[in-house]
Parts: C-alpha cells; structure tokens; sequence
C-alpha cells in the first residue's frame, strides 16, 4: 500500500480501478469517438496514447500528469460526466491544467455527477501506480494505491 | 456562501449570492472555482471587443451542452459581447459518401440547426463567423496588443497570445462563453506577465526553413504548456510579422497547441513581447531543447499510420486546418495550378478539398484566381476538416493532410506540403 497527499480540486471520495497515462491526456482524442457512438465504457479513441488506446475508461481512476489538446477539453469532460461515462476521478501527478480544471469544475457545479480531484500528487505518484491497482481518495486529497 | 481567496468586488460577490438569480450565480462560481485552482488574485475585465467559442457543431448526443444553452437563454445570461465560432461541422460541398451523408445528418450532427439558433440568440456575430482562424483581418475578430480575451479555439488562443500579443488563457469551452457573458475573467497564467515568461529556450538549428506543422509537433510534445522562448527561427521567416510569416506562425501554433498544449510562445526578434523584451522573458532556470534536422526527422517518423493498409492510394486530401489565410490559399491555388500545367493535366489526381473562412472565401471569390482553382477541380469550403473526419466510416478512409492537428485527432496521414502538391498533382502508382 502507498499513499500520496495532492491538492483538492474538486473535493469528495472514490474508490476505482487505476487507468493510467504516463503522457498527456488528450480529452478529446479519447473522447471523441465513444461520445459520439454512444459507448458507454468510453474506450480511448486516441491513438497517440499507448497506455490508454482502446481501453475503458468509465468509472476508471484517471491517473496522468495532465491533460493536453483541444481547448473543447472542459466541455467534453463536463459532457462525459453529465452522460454517466466520465472516470469515478481524476488524479494528476502534475498542477492541473487550465482544460482539465474547467472539466472538473463544471461537472461539480453543473451536474449530479463530480468526479473527485486531486492534483500536484509528484512523479513518484505516476512511477508507483499502475493500471488495474485498486486506488482510493479521500477527501482531503490522499490517494492510496491499495 | 464559501470563502474564497480572490478579492471580488461588491457586485461580484452580490452575483455569486443569486442577486442575478441562480444561472448567473452558477457562472460566477463557475468562473471564481476555476480561477482560485490556479491561485488569481481577482477577475480582470474582458478588454477584447469580441469573444471566440470553440464549440461550433450540433452533435446530437452532446445533449447536456444544449440543455445548458437552452438555460443560458432562458434565463438572460446571454453573452455581453459578439463572439465568432470554430467552423462549421457540414458542407455540402466536400465530398461525401450516401452513407456518410446520413451519418452526418441524421446521427452525428442532428442538432446543428439548434445549436446554430442557439448562438444566434447567445450572441453570434453573423452567420459568416464560423472559422477557427477569426482574427483574419477580413473576419473581423482581431485583438489589439494587450487586450484580455475571454476565447478558447487552442490554435486561437495561441496565435492571439503569441503573434498579437494578446492576453488569454488556454479556456475551456464553455467557460470561453461564460466570461464573456460575465464579461470578466480569472487573472492567472496567460494573463500575467510572470506566467508569460518562458521555461523553455527552444533553438533551432536546422539547415533550411523547418515544415512548420513538423517544429510546432516537436515543440508541443516536448514543452507541453509551458512557455517556449525560440531562438534561431528568425534567421528563417525574417523580422517581420508579414502575411507569409503569419499564416506560417498560425500553422506553427496549432501543431503546438494541439501536439502538446502551448498557449503562448515567443520568437526572438520577431513576436512582439519577444521583440519588447527579449532574454528577460526567459525564467532563470529554463530548460533547453535543440532542434536540428535528425530531430524533426525522427518527430515525422514517429507519427503512426493507423490506416487499415498503410500503403493505401489516398481517397481524399484536406488542407487548411487551421483555415487558409487568403495569402496560403491563393499560393496553394498557384502552386496546385502551375504544377498540373508543368504536367500536362489540368484536374488534380486526389479528390483534395482546401478550407478557408467564409470571409475569406468571398473574397478569394471575387478574385482572378477563382476561376483557376475551380479548373484544378480543388474544392473550396467553410468546413472543419476534423468535424467531418469525426465520421465513422472515415476511420477506414485514407485522408492526407498537410495539419498536424489534423492528424493528431483522426485516422487522417501526415504529409508535408511538398508532399502534399506532388500526391495530389501525380496521384500514387
């Protein structure tokens, strides 16, 4: 067991399975394509991504240093969550970026469904989790990779 | 009511308590929780004239966007600027299977009447104002040097930050409209001089004029949103911000923007806060990237071909992502024509389709060259070359591009612009 202290950006809990990007994450890019075909695991369309490419990612524990691409990001991310497919959270092991934090923040005021998220969580954070780990967080941003 | 570490003012702190009622307070903190993640001070005055939206497309299953329009109109938060809009996602014009049509129609972008009638009411300029590329001067949307901008639209943004001088941080869509409605944004990042300086010091060393979508790829991927400071790329585009160096900067930007996430860079001698400035942009303790020829030679080879069969003869040919400037479309239309002459053929061998502003596209209209690209067969349209490809069946179509944005987000194959011209004048044996 290994734990991590981040900041809270959106607060709450969750406990989920690890998805883990070791580059960026570009929301759209691995969005795209499970939105609009109605999957409902939203498996990662994006193909610059070998951690991610066609794995699910509903209900995951997102981990990733940040998010990058199109600025259509915060939107597609407030979409997944309004649609029940985004990941359970979101864990960074860098500062946020601005794309993601509008995603959070905007599934948190607009929607019944936040995603819990936790940033600056360190590079350590990335090197220790891998996808399949089971992963909890709790409200005052520890992350514990179970 | 929370507290929060921003200084608000009187009216701002009245409008997070509901005094404009509940949509509006829901975009105040909306735009206060957004800020405080990134430590601003306060919310500075939206300067710019016009906003800029990122989301243009009707997609039928995005549902919760437009229930949330839907709630912006009804309740009055409608936006206390005009904006324009990333392009539109349909144009009859660009080739398109039966199939695809009724995907388009009936599947993928069966809200996009709605949605259009939905920014009408929001605030949209005109009908014309459909482009990602609004800071034409013939569109009409261009920043003045230090403006504070509500947009989002990365290479957008990019481009007002970088070449303009402009001040925006990278928004989100969604939010782009909400401070624009409120006419306020965060102060953080983009819009400080700190978070302007740069933690990189790109240089560039190549032996001839590097493919712009190829430098911006190589840079975005290694920087990420940090601020790069370029040094050497001057010795190739000059010091002046002329139309050729533009269309260049805006192709530069959009692989940066899109291949990594840059909002801002600068150049040596040639940007204007680059130009303003010079070394103090650079932070004390900026990391260093050498590019030479090897290393965009080994970016370019490390792009997947994630077509069915990669050695596919190419069914169609898209250029202009971001839009064509009217400079690049008249000497892509030169280019395409002088070379079919040279051949001895007159229509082009790839069905190839070059994008442009609506605005853009009536002035190149009314221009000689018209009738010249019309003889090439080449296609011109207001389209987003990314909404189309967004269709299913393109997975399975072999599209070329000259956009490493482009490229970044579908199946579409990466060419060089050299490569480009010869593919679509010769075809493939």
């Amino acid at each position: 067991m290994k734990v991590f202290h981040g900041r809270v950006v959106v607060p709450g809990e969750a406990r989920a399975t690890a998805l883990v990007s070791h580059g960026g994450f570009n929301t759209l890019a691995s969005f795209q394509h499970s939105l609009m075909f109605g999957d409902k695991t939203a498996k990662c369309g994006d193909q610059n991504n070998p951690d991610l490419y066609n794995r699910p990612m509903a209900g995951t524990a997102l981990c990733m240093p940040q998010t990058i691409g199109s600025t259509t990001g915060g939107m597609v991310l407030y979409c997944a969550s309004a649609m029940g497919r985004s990941p359970a959270c979101l864990l960074f092991s860098k500062p946020i970026d601005s794309l993601a934090a509008a995603g959070a923040i905007l599934s948190d005021v607009w929607t019944d469904h936040p995603m819990p998220t936790v940033d600056s969580l360190g590079d350590a954070f990335l090197e220790a989790v891998q996808t399949g780990d089971q992963i909890e967080v709790a409200s005052d941003g520890t992350v514990t990779v179970l | 009511m929370p507290q929060y570490n921003m200084r608000l003012t009187p009216e701002q702190t009245a409008i997070l308590e509901g005094a404009k009622g509940e949509t509006m307070a829901k975009i105040m903190k909306t735009l206060v929780m957004y800020g405080e993640t990134f430590g601003a001070t306060h919310l500075e005055p939206v300067t710019g004239s016009m906003g800029h939206l990122v989301t243009s497309f009707g997609l039928g299953v995005m549902k919760p966007v437009y229930e949330l329009m839907d709630t912006l109109i009804k309740e009055g938060c409608v936006s206390s600027q005009q904006f324009t809009v990333d392009p539109k996602p349909i144009d009859p014009k660009v080739p398109a299977g039966p199939i695809e049509k009724l995907i388009f129609k009936k599947f993928m972008y069966s809200a996009q009447r709605s949605y259009d009638d939905q920014l009408a009411k929001l605030g949209l300029l005109s009908d014309a104002a459909y482009t990602c590329a609004c800071y034409f001067d013939e569109v009409g949307n261009t920043p003045r040097q230090g403006d504070v901008l509500s947009w989002a639209e990365s290479s957008a943004v990019v481009y007002a930050n970088s070449v303009l001088g402009a001040r925006c941080n990278r928004n989100s869509g969604i939010i782009d409209l909400f401070g624009s409605i409120a006419g306020v944004v965060p102060c953080f990042g983009l819009l400080t001089d700190e978070g302007r300086k740069a933690s990189w010091v790109v240089e560039v060393r190549t032996t001839k004029k590097p493919e712009a979508q190829i430098l911006g790829s190589a840079i975005g991927m290694r920087v990420m949103e940090d601020v790069p400071y370029i040094r050497g790329l001057d010795r190739w585009l000059g010091g002046e911000l002329n139309d050729d160096v533009r269309a260049y900067l805006k192709d530069f930007g959009a692989a940066t923007a899109s291949n990594g996430a840059v909002g801002l860079y600068h150049i040596e001698n040639l940007t204007p806060e680059a130009r303003e400035k010079g070394d103090d942009l650079i932070r004390e303790d900026a990391q260093v990237y050498v590019i030479d020829d090897a290393e965009l030679q080994r970016i370019k080879a490390a792009y997947p071909v994630i077509w069915k069969n990669p050695d596919a003869k190419p069914r169609l040919c898209f250029v202009g992502c971001p839009h064509l400037s009217y400079a690049q479309l008249t000497e892509w239309t030169m280019a395409v024509y002088n070379s079919l002459r040279a051949m001895g053929k007159t229509r082009v061998a790839i069905p190839t389709v070059f994008t442009a502003p609506p605005a853009v596209i009536e002035r190149f209209n009314a221009s000689e060259y018209a009738e010249k690209l019309k003889a090439t067969g080449v296609i011109l349209s207001y389209i987003c070359p990314l909404m189309y490809m967004n269709n299913p069946l393109c997975g399975k179509k072999p599209v070329v591009t000259n956009s490493n944005k482009l490229r970044t987000y579908t199946s579409a194959r990466y060419c060089t612009d050299e490569e480009i011209l010869s593919l679509i004048v010769k075809g493939v044996n």
